[in-house]
């Protein structure tokens, strides 16, 4: 082997891309050729160097969610321009009317409003740093944060036995106001819980809507309510929910 | 309905290719040196890739991923209109040269001093065309020498040989600055 083909072949061999056979050859060149043995040397301590560095970078929050609001979504939401045209063209309808359904329209438009915050929420909770503001496994740690943060403190229920493990709650902000967010971990994948107060003391049963690739489940409970964000399926989220509520209610009746 | 087909192959498209987003958005700073450039490149590259995944066979993501971006980056390219610093993709003069230049003149004995990731970037930034693509696909995207051929449309003889000399030129210039700082 020629020092030409060694200066070329020494990358390969530090990289581990050669053949047992061919890894032997330049190893045999290294070993009597003092130039080459050299520049092996130098390349191996600049390579461990590099490997030391953190020379990557990571995609700002605000691009992965560009990216998946241009892809297609999984319930499109008749826009209210275009709810309110097919309405026009409907002749025979009182203003009355006309005004009810702009209403019914506009309350839609705010529920989505507020499921794009949610979502957006937990992107952001995504980012390295930004998920848990105490951290525990214990809700006994959990719960007592939140005091003298909101109003009203969230429930936080450990699930850890039914598969759903609790690992803290942060302070968040959905619609201008200060909201708790419980999180939960289901193998790899996050789960969100976001909890605020509403004049509202009816049950809303829950329902799945899905948003930038993610499954928001909405209910609400004793005054509260309640999204569920996560990257996990349908059925999977639907599961923690059905446990949450199922917990829940025992701590209240308990 | 083809509203759901669509968000489907999306939804497909997102678990095979959003994982790669950081390995995307970091070949793309170091090919376009500028945070809001590369984040309208990888944004462009998601949309080519998901436009075309249906033809998409594999492989591997990451490769077929950093070629697109390759493109995309390429025309940003001719919209700055500096040709010199476009990615050649047939073996340029620079190619040819020797690469050993650099290396016979440093003292063997020397040992790099460990450099903040900054200041690494930076040389790294430096780096001319095509040889920091290569550089950056191997070292810091972990791509084999067999992926990076197949994102850069080049031979692998070619690929080894541009890694070479990327090598040779930033331990120069490490050395360099080394010296300056002395
Ligand atoms: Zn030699």
């Amino acid at each position: 082997m020629t020092c030409d083909e060694a200066k070329i072949l020494l990358h390969a061999l530090l990289d581990n891309e050669l053949d047992a056979g061919h890894a032997r050859e330049v190893e045999a060149h290294i070993a009597t050729c003092p130039t080459c043995k050299a520049e092996f040397a130098a390349q191996q301590e600049m390579k461990r160097v590099l490997a030391d560095a953190s020379l990557r970078y990571s995609a700002p929050a605000t691009l992965r969610a560009r990216i998946e609001a241009s892809m297609p979504q999984a319930r499109p939401q008749p826009s209210r321009r275009s709810v309110l045209r097919g309405f026009a063209m409907g002749s025979a309808v009182s203003a009355l009317a006309a005004s009810g359904v702009v209403a019914v329209v506009l309350r839609q438009d705010d529920q989505q409003r507020i499921l794009s915050e949610v979502v957006s929420a937990h992107l952001r909770s995504l980012q390295a740093g930004h998920l848990i503001d105490v951290v525990s496994t214990d809700q006994h740690t959990v719960k007592p944060w939140f005091n003298g943060k909101l109003d009203v403190a969230p429930p936080v229920i450990d699930l850890t036995a039914q598969g759903f493990t609790l690992v803290g709650g942060r302070l968040d902000y959905i619609d201008a106001r200060a909201i708790g967010a419980v999180v939960y971990k289901r193998r790899q994948h996050i789960i969100n819980l976001f909890v605020s107060q509403t004049a509202s003391t009816e049950h809303r049963p829950p329902k799945t809507q899905t948003m930038q690739g993610f499954n928001c489940r909405r209910w609400g409970e004793r005054g509260l309510n309640f999204w569920a964000v996560s990257d996990i399926g349908n059925d999977e989220l639907a599961e923690f929910v059905d446990k949450f509520e199922v917990a829940m209610k025992a701590n209240v009746e308990g | 309905m083809p509203v759901s087909d669509d968000f489907q192959k999306a939804q497909r498209f997102r678990e095979a290719a959003l994982p790669y987003l950081d390995d995307v958005y970091t070949l793309a700073r170091y090919l376009l040196r500028d945070a809001s450039d590369a984040e309208d490149a990888v944004q462009e590259c998601y949309l080519r890739a998901l436009k075309h995944f249906d033809s998409y066979r594999g492989p591997a993501m990451k490769p077929w991923l950093f070629a697109i971006l390759r493109n995309v980056c390429n025309a940003e390219y001719a919209r700055r209109a500096h040709s010199h610093a476009a990615i050649e993709d047939t073996p340029g003069a620079a190619d040819q040269t020797p690469i050993w230049q650099e290396g016979d003149a440093s003292p063997e004995t020397e040992v790099l001093r460990s450099r903040d990731a900054g200041a690494i970037r930076k040389m790294i930034d430096a780096l001319a065309e095509p040889f920091k693509e290569t550089f950056v696909l191997r070292e810091i995207n972990n791509l084999s020498y067999r992926e990076i051929a197949e994102a850069v449309g080049a031979p692998v003889g070619t690929v080894m040989s541009r890694l070479a000399r990327a090598r040779a030129m930033l331990r120069a210039a490490w050395m360099a600055e080394e010296e300056h700082s002395k």
